[in-house]
């Protein structure tokens, strides 16, 4: 879990005065995704799969070292039953295989232990490092509307946490599996080799473990998943309040707070120790068994040695034996443990994998015919548009609407009127329900996405700073731009004074020390990049709410100067953007109600002419 | 960014382990000290149950030298009898460890986090500003979680493991010291190399730890930040500042494994050498009647029962370093101070805490002639600023007159939003000094002056909770009325009334997510609910469209009339909400006056409300900010 999920601008200013569809207790509230059956294990075999023959080693190496590691006791049974018998008539050879044996076992059991973690923390390794990319370009290539749906917090967590339970698995849980049911099988084979009758009532005792181990497994998921979702709260709640720490403060909410936490905490707590004492409660009735065996498989084997019917050396190795048999059965309680988690996760990341982008990249990209000279802009048409949302909402109704290249163009309209998906369309961060948005003719579904970003870039309200230096920040536009251009574009856009005045110029540290930068100064810095960028058409989506006047003038000062000839599209609330424009569009539920010439609506007698006096009137 | 990758700094490994431990766990002691009763009973059962294990070898001796060398089958039953009943003993004692420390160890983690809470909830904002929220959390998760598995295991066994090795080698020595001190042989060596490797690892580890923290930030912005990576089509040279992170996360974890290769391998082998070793010369000295075999049989399980307790060493000491590690973070918060609740004198009757009514102040108290808010000689540095620049606020004189509605205009970074933290005591003046109705900003209580304040936010922060929880924060004890009061103020109640379930529907990150502008009126109710005293209100209008602007403020005029306001504003509109203007600008104050007034003789502010750098004349022109 993390930060920042809370700092989020809610995302579209459509939401408005109707709520958005989406909502309600469908998938994405309830954080639990379609997931095709077995997903999650086909998931795991994609992440192994390039790794086989690695899987492969560490198999054979593990078998190998078991085998040595499980070899001792049968060597005290050989010595004390056929190298004592030999010494004592001067035949020193048994013994010496005996040293031998030994020695051989001790150094490859330390040796194949060694190859074994390297060999399985490379593929283990391998498999994170895959599976992190694959989330990773895989919510970058998501569409904006999956990403408004799924809330950062959880990608983010997606991406941490749950990668981090798969670890704990990949790196301690299987490879204490692996031994605890190698050691378990070799040592049950060698109870039954040395002796059948101990081996099978060895093999016995296995039953009534069995049904614990199954017991807790279904006891300790159902606490684990209470855990889950304690701890979850826990961190909301706090998370929330410090990202929110100044209403909090300012509103005395300091202990209201203390309450409601100590009340999820205080559950946590309750499951925290509802775990412990589950795993205890494993541990004693597992441990039972097990010492119970141990006790009477030895007793048996006693007696037998007493009564004849047993070589000595086969008890001891028997009783050595048994004591490691049983040994691993809290361990296999630890990993049941990390094991439901890691599945928990798994699940979780295969239902993200399993969403398709819903604004791909096209396979086979289209090149933009090239710009006329001295007129840099694009024409834009909208043909037989339609958006609706997947769950039927609609928002924008057919309609056609073409730009000219180098025409500015005002959206206006009340919340919810569709003016930011309009943006989006030709944004193309959606694609139409219906019809196309064609660039110089070309639909935007055909572009490479480098191709779509030198075309079309949109500028948003809220101005998100990276972790990096100003000039990094600004040069998002270009990343080949050089410090000159950077700073070109930051004078150009009033924004060189206030980066000139902070502790290190353009070298500053947005996140450090020092670092303060205010919602304007942050959108500034966002209108320099999208100068940097120098697109065929320009976007802006509430791209000024946070300047002050002058700031604003100085964005339409760049505008007609720098970006002349762009094509441009300004969703604004201020009427005074509208200015520079030479059309404006009114909008209404999706409609667009009035289209024409700024000065000539406010001439008219429609919605504009109206919204303008309203406009003049607040501003008496 | 690709680039921003590399700049994030590599995090230096902390300072060295040998900083003392011991002395920082010590300080988990107030803590532990309710459950101490059953910590150490848990110690001492473990030690019990630990010894149990050791005993087992023993009884095995006698039942191989005793009734099974004398072929007395007899005698086998009460060798198993013995076996049994201590196996059973074993196992209990096992458990009843667990359940003693079950719910009081999870006690210490909430009781450790609760306290972390309450105490992060009281620092002053500053302290907020230098910390990551991430960072935070992570203390009151990870490290506390470590903490208890500190207390349940590496703390328990640390001194089981040691009595069980101390009676271990003594029953060894016991036995034939000869052999005793053949398998002993190892244990020092292991010890040593166990530490040697701690040390390393704990290096590695910790860079690992940053690694994964750079990770993180570069998935969080990527995130968090998607509308400008889609907008700018930047994903490719996203993913590559990733792959290449992950890449050297690799290089650090598998250099990881490779230590732990290592001391494994010599976990591993040493033992078994040492009880090889032990096997022959038994064998021979078996051989020779030297020895029974039942003594050898004992020898090697005890020794196998030693295995584990030696081993764990190492990792117990890691695990025993990390909980020292978390322990020091912990505390770094804790040992942060709080504010204090007081006001520095004392003596102010709590008869104005009550969520204020509105009106004027009662008159007659001569301390209340200068009524209002009043700022006198103000001036403010941020904590962490650097030496040399200038504050951010000084020589702030300011009044406020009863009722009266003040606007703040200034450039973007002028320092509006930090003047308007001063008045609900988020922030202190470093100099000079804020009075509200003639008292003192400084001798009341926070609560106090918080109480008298109400602020709506230019990040308007929602919290999980219903829209009316949400609202009614904004006072104790509002009504129903006052809620529907609040909401209609700020516009609200026309959504509201449209959202699944009015009022009591869930909004914040776990509800449902609303518009900007829905929050920003939201907030908006929460600041007026109260009817309070003094309201601050910055950039309240900033994300509404035009229409729903015009309504706001007409409503918003009705509660300012009687409300002493603090309006921080960027447009005319807002401005015309307000009786005067005050205008800051490089952090002082440079002019007061009504808005036509600074727009006839202040350049400045002519500038900042129309955009020219008209003079006089113009304040026809930037009134309008108009469409020709």
């Amino acid at each position: 879990m993390t930060t920042t999920a809370t700092d989020l601008p809610a995302d579209d200013h459509e939401g408005a005065d109707a709520p958005r569809p989406p909502a309600g207790s469908d998938a994405f509230e309830r954080d639990v995704l379609p997931t095709p059956k077995g997903a999650s294990r086909s998931l795991l075999r994609s992440l192994l799969a390039p790794h086989h023959r690695r899987v492969w080693t560490i198999a054979v190496l593990l078998l190998l070292q078991q085998l040595a590691v499980q070899a001792g006791p049968l060597l005290v049974a050989y010595a004390i039953d056929h190298a004592v018998p030999a010494l004592r008539s001067g035949d020193h050879g048994p013994l010496i295989a005996v040293a031998l044996v030994a020695a051989l076992c001790a150094t490859a059991s330390g040796g194949l232990q060694f190859a074994f973690i390297k060999v399985s923390a490379r593929v283990s390794q391998d498999a994170l490092l895959d599976l992190r990319g694959r989330i990773f370009r895989h919510g970058q290539a998501l569409s904006l509307d999956f990403h408004e749906r799924y809330t950062s917090g959880r990608l983010i967590s997606r991406a941490t946490t749950d990668v981090e339970s798969l670890r704990e698995l990949l790196d301690e849980g299987l490879q204490e599996l692996i031994t605890v049911v190698l050691s378990t099988v070799y040592i049950t084979a060698t109870l039954v080799f040395l002796d059948w009758g101990l081996g099978a009532a060895a093999v016995a005792s296995a039953a009534p473990l069995h049904l614990f181990v199954r017991s807790f497994q279904r006891r300790s998921q159902r606490v684990y998943s209470a855990k889950s979702t304690a701890i979850a709260a826990v961190i909301v709640k706090f998370t929330e309040t410090i990202n929110g720490i100044r209403p909090v403060q300012a509103f005395r909410r300091e202990r209201p707070n203390d309450a409601a936490f100590a009340r999820l905490n205080h559950d946590h707590e309750r499951v925290n120790g509802t775990a412990t004492l589950e795993m205890a409660r494993y541990v004693v009735s597992s441990r039972l068994v097990a010492n119970f065996a141990v006790a009477a498989i030895v007793l048996w084997g006693a007696y037998r040695v007493a009564s004849g019917g047993l070589a000595l050396g086969v008890l001891a190795a028997a009783a050595l034996y048994l004591r490691r048999l049983y040994d691993p059965i809290d361990r296999l309680g630890m990993f049941l443990n990390s094991y439901q988690s890691a599945a928990a996760s798994l699940e979780k990341i295969a239902g993200l994998l399993a969403q398709r982008p819903g604004v791909p990249e096209s396979a086979e990209p289209v090149a933009l015919p090239a710009v006329a000279a001295g007129r840099p802009g694009r024409e834009v048409e909208f043909r037989g548009v339609r958006f609706a949302y997947r769950t039927g909402g609609e928002v924008l109704p057919r309609f056609d609407l073409t730009l000219a290249a180098g025409s500015t163009l005002a959206v206006v309209g009340a919340t919810g009127a569709g003016k930011s998906t309009l943006a989006k369309l030709l944004a193309r961060f959606y694609d139409p329900t219906e019809g196309r948005v064609l660039l110089d003719g070309v639909d935007l579904r055909d572009l490479s996405t480098a191709a779509l970003r030198r075309g079309v870039v949109m500028v948003t309200q809220e101005a998100f700073l990276f972790s990096g230096t100003v000039a990094e920040n600004i040069a998002i536009g270009r990343p080949d731009a050089t410090r000159a251009e950077i700073e070109l574009a930051a004078k150009a856009i009033g924004a060189h004074d206030f980066i000139t005045g902070l502790p290190d110029g353009y070298d500053t540290d947005v996140r450090k020390r020092g670092g303060r930068i205010s919602a304007g100064q942050r959108q500034l810095v966002g209108f320099a990049r999208a100068l940097l960028a120098d697109p065929a058409v320009l976007i802006l989506d509430e791209a000024t709410s946070s300047l002050d006047i002058p700031g604003e003038r100085a964005v339409q000062r760049a505008m007609s100067t720098v970006l002349q000839g762009r094509t441009a599209v300004v969703i604004a609330h201020r009427l005074s953007t509208v200015e520079i424009a030479d059309r404006v569009l009114v909008m209404a539920d999706g409609r667009i109600v009035e289209d024409g010439p700024p000065a000539t609506l406010i001439a008219g007698r429609g919605r504009f002419a109206e919204l303008h006096a309203a406009w003049r009137e607040s501003v008496r | 960014m690709a680039d921003t990758a590399q700049t994030t700094p590599q995090t230096a490994p902390t300072t060295p382990l040998r900083r003392s431990a011991v002395r920082s766990l010590l300080r988990l002691w107030p803590f532990v000290r309710p459950v101490r009763t059953r910590l150490f009973l848990a110690a001492f059962v473990a030690v019990l149950a630990s010894c149990i294990g050791l005993v087992i070898p023993l009884v095995l001796k006698w039942l191989v030298d005793g009734p099974v060398t004398e072929r007395d089958p007899g005698g086998t039953w009460l060798g198993g009898g013995y076996l049994l009943l201590l196996g059973i003993a074993e196992a209990l004692l096992f458990g009843v460890r667990r359940v003693l420390v079950a719910r009081p160890l999870a006690s210490v983690e909430a009781a450790m986090r609760e306290a972390l809470y309450r105490h992060i909830q009281r620092l002053p904002v500053a302290f907020h500003d230098r910390w990551a929220s991430g960072q935070l959390l992570s203390r009151a998760t990870t490290d506390l979680q470590l903490l208890r598995m500190f207390l349940a295991f590496p703390l328990v066994f640390l001194l089981v493991n040691g009595a069980t090795i101390l009676v271990g080698c003594v029953l060894l020595l016991a036995q034939r010291w000869s052999l005793g001190l053949v398998l002993l042989a190892p244990v020092l060596p292991l010890m040593v190399m166990c530490s040697v490797f701690e040390a390393k690892y704990a290096v590695a580890a910790r860079r690992a730890q940053d690694q994964v923290g750079d990770l993180t930030t570069v998935v969080e912005e990527s995130v968090l930040g998607i509308r400008i990576i889609k907008g700018f089509g930047r994903h490719r040279s996203q993913a590559r500042a990733f792959k290449e992170l992950t890449h050297r996360l690799r290089t650090t974890e598998l250099h990881k494994a490779r230590l732990l290769a290592a001391i494994w391998c010599v976990i591993t082998t040493l033992p078994e050498i040492a009880i090889g070793a032990t096997l022959v010369l038994g064998t021979v000295q078996v051989a020779d009647d030297a020895l029974s075999a039942g003594t050898l049989v004992a020898f090697l399980s005890t020794a196998l029962a030693l295995r584990w307790p030696v081993d764990s060493i190492g990792f117990l000491l890691a695990m025993s370093n990390e909980a020292a590690t978390a322990t020091d973070r912990y505390f770094e918060v804790m040992d942060e101070k709080a504010v204090t609740d007081e006001g520095r004198d004392g003596a102010v009757g709590s008869g104005e805490t009550g969520s204020g009514q509105a009106g004027g102040g009662e008159a007659g108290d001569p301390a209340r002639a200068a009524g209002g808010l009043v700022f006198e000689g103000v001036e403010f540095r941020y904590p962490d600023a650097a030496e040399d620049t200038p504050p951010t606020l000084r020589g702030i004189d300011l009044h406020i007159r009863p009722g009266e509605t003040m606007a703040l205009v200034g450039a973007t970074g002028s320092g509006k939003t930090t003047l308007t933290a001063l008045v609900p005591r988020l922030y202190d003046p470093t100099a000079g000094r804020i009075t509200v109705d003639g008292r003192d900003l400084a001798s009341l209580s926070r609560d106090e002056a918080r109480a008298l304040v109400a602020v709506a936010f230019e990040e308007p922060t929602l919290f999980s909770a219903t829209v009316a929880e949400n609202v009614l924060m904004g006072a104790e004890g509002a009504q129903e009325a006052d809620l529907l009061r609040a909401l209609r103020v700020a516009q609200a109640d026309g959504f509201v009334g449209a959202l699944p379930e009015g009022t009591a529907t869930q909004v914040g990150e776990q509800g449902l997510s609303l518009s900007g502008g829905q929050r920003q009126r939201l907030a908006l109710a929460r600041a007026v609910v109260g009817r309070p005293r003094f309201l601050i209100l910055d950039d309240p209008l900033s994300a509404l469209d035009v229409h729903t602007e015009a309504l706001v403020e007409a409503a918003l005029r009705r509660v300012l009339a009687t409300t002493t306001a603090l309006v921080v504003a960027h447009r005319p509109s807002t401005v015309l909400l307000a009786d005067r203007v005050a205008l800051l600008s490089g952090g002082r104050i440079t002019a007061v006056g009504t808005h036509h007034e600074l727009l006839r003789d202040n350049p400045e502010y002519a500038t900042l409300m129309s955009g020219t750098s008209g003079m006089s004349g113009e304040a026809d022109r930037s009134e309008g900010e108009s469409v020709r």
